[in-house]
């Protein structure tokens, strides 16, 4: 991989410092006036998801992270281990229980999913925003109640549990967001 | 999303310019100063070790020309303004482009615009009373408060800049949670003992002290680091300082003054210095000002000099959170 000097410096850059790839996601530049110009800069670690500010002097250079996005399909689980394959490719990757981290409660089979590459190994995946599960099991519903107010907590095909307004009944498909793990909506198939 | 064509300011923020422009003006006629106008592409540039002009070719027109001589864009109208000092102007302002490469981000553009002023007789004292009474007047917020460069320190980073070892430096930027950035390839800290000093000085200013200054009223920082008085006078005294004065608002550093370097020699000296800074840092060396020498030598009268950044004072007066905001088309858009 090549290098990256600050005056390359800007958002979306992937670098590696420390033996661990960072996404660039600010970039400041600030110069006192007849001072040396300096680059304050936020990054993302790619496999830890931690957050750090880093401040450079110009002309520092940057080793280039040899990171790679595409989409995949999450294709099973294997005992601790999650089976994606490129879409692509077709080629299988495995990531371990914690690289999938939270994204395991919203895996269904041959959901296409983000999936980030590092040295040639996968790291993590991002399931998309919004994805459509099934309850599988939840308390009965409180009957003529439709107020949102009222929650209860079910259990969803993945095995995740979520909370979500008291009518909802056993196989419904709700529409949820992976970000926030929260109920969007009563979805129909 | 903006069109590549469309302009990033409003014209609102374009009014407001104008606006403020007619206000600069005003307010040094009043004074009773000269408005000069300075040629943007000079033989000769101020050396700063970290400013870097950009070079024009002088070519023949439309013609290929091996003998075209290169001419640099003024990164400030200082040097003409001071020639025009030793020619028997007295009292000069100027609405001025400058350009400097290598600097782009939210306050900075390679092409901007200066106010620059000189007042002959005026020493440091008269220097800040004038920045103040044009802040006052631009901005509209209250008379300038005062502060030396080692109080500032001392009030908002806890350490006395011009006595500190790097040790203090070190301690107080760690205090301060202050990322300290790792040595560079082109890295004025790795020069010397002092351009080390600067280095973390400089550090504490950007990351602890500046976002402070300027918060109610506008703060003039001035009796600066010796080893900071580009084109200033020096202040005997333990330590001796350099009679500069900085304008701080909001945090954005937006005038910079001396009282000027009259000592054609001392000039010579603090340039070869700089020039050495920058072979360090793998930049190119810049040539001696001749001109503004031999007009020094001719006898350049005692004078107060500021220049102020004009697109930062409207972004300010705007209320806006970039340059911009108030420029129409910045330099990665023109």
């Amino acid at each position: 991989m090549g290098t990256i000097n600050t005056s390359q410096f800007r958002k979306g850059l992937k670098v590696q410092m420390e033996g661990d790839p960072y996404l660039m996601i600010e970039c400041n530049f600030v110069k006192p006036g007849k001072g040396q110009a300096l680059y304050k800069c936020k990054f993302k670690n790619l496999i830890r998801g931690t957050v750090i500010d880093k401040t450079f002097k110009s002309d520092t250079t940057l080793e280039e992270a040899d990171v790679n996005e595409l989409s995949s399909q999450y294709l099973y689980r294997q005992g601790e281990a999650f089976v994606f394959m490129d879409n692509e490719s077709f080629e299988q990757y495995e990531l371990s229980a914690d690289q999938v981290g939270d994204a395991w409660k919203f895996l269904k089979e041959g959901m296409n999913c983000d999936m980030v590459l590092y040295n040639g190994n996968a790291i993590s995946v991002t399931p998309p925003n919004h994805v459509v599960l099934k309850v599988e099991y939840c308390e009965p519903a409180v009957r003529g109640n439709t107020a949102t107010n009222l929650t209860k907590p079910v259990k969803l095909e993945t095995g995740a549990e979520i909370t979500c307004p008291a009518f909802i009944e056993i196989g419904d498909l709700l529409k949820v967001d992976t970000r926030t793990s929260e109920y969007i909506e009563r979805a129909r198939e | 999303m903006l069109a590549d064509w469309q302009p990033t300011a409003s014209l609102a923020n374009l009014r407001l310019r104008a606006e403020l422009l007619k206000q600069v003006r005003a307010l040094f006629d009043a004074r009773g100063f000269l408005e000069v106008e300075t040629p943007l592409l000079c033989a000769d540039t101020v050396i700063d070790a970290h400013i870097d002009p950009l070079s024009v070719t002088l070519a023949q027109a439309g013609r290929h020309d091996p003998s075209a001589c290169r001419l640099w864009l003024q990164t400030s109208p200082e040097q003409c303004m001071k020639r025009l000092l030793a020619f028997g102007a007295e009292a000069i302002y100027q609405i001025s482009r400058a350009f400097r490469a290598g600097e782009g981000g939210p306050w900075h553009n390679p092409e901007f615009t200066l106010v620059e002023w000189y007042r002959v007789g005026d020493g440091t004292q008269e220097g800040i009373a004038l920045l103040s009474a044009v802040a006052e007047e631009l901005l509209g917020r209250g008379a300038a408060e005062q502060l030396s460069y080692g109080a500032a320190f001392q009030q908002h980073a806890g350490v006395d800049p011009l006595r500190a070892t790097e040790d203090d430096f070190v301690a107080a930027a760690r205090r301060h949670e202050v990322p300290i950035p790792p040595p560079a390839k082109g890295d004025a800290a790795a020069v010397d003992e002092q351009a080390k000093l600067d280095a973390w000085r400089e550090l504490l200013l950007v990351e602890v002290v500046a976002p402070r200054l300027g918060r109610n009223t506008p703060t003039i920082v001035h009796d600066f680091p010796a080893s900071q008085a580009a084109l200033a006078q020096m202040r005997a005294g333990d330590p001796p300082v350099a009679e500069r004065f900085e304008l701080f608002v909001d945090g954005l550093e937006l005038a910079n003054g001396y009282h000027e370097l009259l000592d054609a020699d001392e000039l010579i000296e603090r340039g070869e210095r700089a020039n050495h800074i920058r072979t360090s840092l793998g930049k190119q060396q810049l040539p001696r000002p001749q001109k503004l020498l031999d007009a020094m030598r001719h006898g350049m009268p005692a004078a107060s000099g500021c220049a102020l950044g004009f697109d930062r004072l409207v972004a300010l007066v705007a209320g806006a959170g970039k340059l911009a905001d108030v420029w129409p088309f910045p330099t990665d858009r023109a």
